[in-house]
C-alpha cells in the first residue's frame, strides 16, 4: 500500500532570462516528492534556488522543464490545494487581524457572518484571540507570522507550503512559532514543504530533509529521513543524540555547498 | 511645552502683527506714515469689512458658491483620476501610448485654460469647476496610477495563492492600495480644489470668494481685498481640518497616522 503522493516534481528544471540576454538556470532537474501528511524540509545555501523549487509547486512559478503533479494531476496555472506562507509580510495592511484571516473563506463565498466567527476561532489557536482588530503594522513580527498562519490553515488547504516562514524572527520566537507549526500540523497531518536555510530547523520539524546543492544549477543533492518520535518539542529535540548525529551527518555534505555558494554568491548574478 | 502655552504664543503673533500695521498705518513715523491707508489700509477697517460681510449676510452667498464649486471640482477631479489612473496602470499599453501628452498636459499651467472654459461653459460655476478639475485630476491620478503599481509582490502573490480572482485581487488588494495613496495626497487635492475656484473667480464670475477679492480690488478698496483674503484663508483652515477628520478614519491601517482601530 502506498500513500499518495501530493506534491511530485518531476526533473524540473527553472530558468529565467537574465535582462542582458542570457538565461540563468537557477534549478536542474530535480526530483523531489512528498506524499500525503509528510513534512519535507528543504535545506540548501543561500541562492541555491530553494524558494524557486517552491514557487514551482505553488504555481507562481512555470518550470522550463519536466514536470509538476499535484495528487497525481499535472498541476496548470496556480496551485489550488495549497496554502502559502510567505517569508515577507504578506497580510493586507489595510484589513485588521480578524478580517485577514477571515479574507480566505470570504472569497470562496462564504458569507461574513460566517467567516468571522470562524476566523476569530483560528486567532485564538495561533493565541491571538484578542488581537483582532489590531492592524498588522501595531503587531510584533511573530504575531503577524501568527495571524498569517492562520490566514492560510483556515482555506484547510492539503498541502502547505512555507518559505522561510520564520526567517525575519529573532531566535526564541522562531522556536516558539515553530512548535506552534506542530501542534497545528499535528491535528490533520496536512503534506508540508517547508524551506529554510537553517538545518536544525528543518531537522526538528521535518519527517525528511532534502538538501540543495548551490545555485546556478543547484541540483538536490541529499535526502534524509528523520525518525524522531513525534509530537516533538523543538526545545527538548535539540538535545537528543539522534539529532546530533544526523545534524553532523547532514552538516557534513551541507557544509562545502555553503562554502560554494558564498563563494558563488560574491561573484555570480543572484537571480531570485 | 503645554497646549495653553502654545496657543498664547500662537495667538501673540497675531496680535503683533495686527497691533504693528495698525500703528504703522495710523501713526506718522518721523512726520512720514509708512504703511498708506489706501494701499495697505488697516486691521480695524478690515475687521469691521469682515463684520459687515457676516452681520449683513452677503458673504454667504460667496462662500456657498466657492464651497459648491470646490467640492464639485474635487469630487468629479478623484473620480476621473481614480477611474484613468486604475485603467492605465492595469493596461500598460495604454498608458505608455498616453504618456507625453499626459505629461503635457500636466505641464500646462492651469491658469491659461481659464479663459477657454470661461468661453466654453460661460461665467458661472461649471468653468470655475473646470479648472479645479484640471488641478484635482492629476494629482489623484498620479496618485493612484502609483498605488496600482506599487501593491507589493508578496501582498499579490498571498491573494492569488488564497484562491482570489481578478475581480477580488482588485476589490481587495489593487483598491485599497490606490484609495490610501489618494488619501495621502487628500489635503493637496482639496486645497487645489480651491485654488481652482477662486483663481476661476478672479478671472471671471458673478459670485465667490474669488469675485468679492477681485471686486474690491477693482474700485482700490484694499480693506476689502484684504478682508476677502481673511476670509478665504479661515475657510481653507476650516476645509483641512475637516479633511484631517476623515483622513484620521480612514487611513488607521496606516502606521504614519497617529489613530488606532
Amino acid at each position: 500500500m502506498t500513500t499518495p503522493t501530493a506534491v511530485a516534481l518531476e526533473d524540473a528544471k527553472v530558468a529565467f532570462r537574465l535582462g542582458d540576454g542570457r538565461v540563468y538556470t537557477a534549478v536542474e532537474k530535480a526530483h523531489l516528492s512528498v506524499a500525503q501528511g509528510e513534512f519535507v524540509a528543504i535545506v540548501g545555501p543561500t541562492g541555491c534556488g530553494k524558494s524557486t523549487l517552491l514557487n514551482v509547486a505553488a504555481g507562481l512559478l512555470k518550470p522550463a522543464a519536466g514536470s509538476v503533479k499535484i495528487f497525481d494531476q499535472p498541476l496548470a496555472g496556480l496551485n489550488r490545494d495549497a496554502g502559502y506562507l510567505f517569508q515577507a509580510d504578506a497580510l493586507f495592511p489595510w484589513k485588521t487581524a480578524l478580517d485577514n484571516v477571515a479574507i480566505g473563506l470570504e472569497i470562496q463565498g462564504a458569507p461574513r457572518a460566517e467567516a468571522l466567527p470562524r476566523a476569530q476561532k483560528w486567532l485564538t489557536s495561533v493565541g491571538l484571540g484578542a488581537f483582532a482588530n489590531r492592524y498588522p503594522h501595531m503587531l510584533s513580527g511573530g504575531q503577524r507570522k501568527r495571524v498569517a498562519l492562520a490566514q492560510v490553515l483556515i482555506r484547510d488547504p492539503k498541502i502547505l507550503l512555507m518559505d522561510e516562514p520564520f526567517g525575519p524572527l529573532d531566535a526564541q520566537t522562531r522556536q516558539v512559532m515553530g512548535n506552534l507549526l506542530l501542534d497545528l500540523w499535528n491535528a490533520d497531518r496536512k503534506a508540508v514543504l517547508f524551506v529554510t536555510h537553517d538545518l536544525e530547523e528543518a531537522i526538528a520539524l521535518a519527517d525528511r530533509v532534502v538538501i540543495m546543492s548551490a545555485g546556478p544549477s543547484s541540483r538536490i543533492i541529499g535526502d534524509w529521513r528523520v525518525t524522531l518520535p513525534r509530537p516533538r518539542d523543538i526545545f527538548e529535540v535539540r538535545l537528543d543524540k539522534e539529532f546530533h548525529a544526523l545534524h553532523r551527518e547532514i552538516w557534513s555534505v551541507l557544509k562545502d555547498e555553503v562554502m560554494k555558494g558564498y563563494a558563488q554568491s560574491t561573484q555570480a548574478v543572484e537571480a531570485v | 511645552m503645554s497646549r495653553v502655552t502654545l496657543l498664547a504664543l500662537q495667538v501673540l503673533v497675531a496680535v503683533v502683527c495686527l497691533v504693528l500695521w495698525q500703528f504703522f498705518a495710523s501713526v506718522p513715523v518721523f512726520g512720514k506714515i509708512l504703511l498708506p491707508p489706501f494701499f495697505f489700509s488697516n486691521p480695524v477697517d478690515v475687521f469691521s469689512q469682515i463684520v459687515k460681510w457676516f452681520s449683513s449676510g452677503v458673504i454667504w452667498k460667496h462662500l456657498g458658491i466657492t464651497l459648491t464649486e470646490s467640492i464639485l471640482a474635487f469630487v468629479i477631479g478623484s473620480a476621473g483620476g481614480v477611474l484613468i489612473g486604475f485603467w492605465f496602470a492595469r493596461q500598460p499599453l495604454v498608458a505608455a501610448v498616453f504618456d507625453p501628452y499626459v505629461k503635457m498636459a500636466n505641464a500646462l499651467p492651469r491658469v491659461v485654460l481659464a479663459p477657454i472654459f470661461a468661453l466654453w461653459l460661460g461665467l458661472g460655476i461649471w468653468s470655475k469647476v473646470a479648472l479645479g478639475v484640471t488641478l484635482v485630476f492629476f494629482i489623484v491620478f498620479f496618485n493612484v496610477y502609483q498605488g496600482v503599481k506599487e501593491v507589493s509582490r508578496t501582498v499579490l502573490d498571498n491573494g492569488r495563492m488564497l484562491g482570489m480572482s481578478e475581480r477580488q485581487l482588485m476589490r481587495h488588494v489593487y483598491w485599497p492600495s490606490a484609495l490610501s495613496w489618494m488619501f495621502s495626497s487628500l489635503h493637496t487635492s482639496v486645497g487645489f480644489a480651491v485654488v481652482g475656484a477662486v483663481v476661476g473667480e478672479y478671472l471671471g464670475s458673478a459670485a465667490g470668494l474669488g469675485y468679492l477679492i477681485q471686486q474690491a480690488e477693482g474700485i482700490f478698496d484694499v480693506a476689502g481685498v484684504f478682508a476677502g483674503m481673511f476670509v478665504l484663508s479661515a475657510f481653507v483652515i476650516l476645509i483641512d481640518f475637516g479633511v484631517t477628520l476623515v483622513e484620521r478614519r480612514l487611513l488607521v491601517w496606516r502606521p504614519t497616522v497617529d489613530g488606532r482601530g
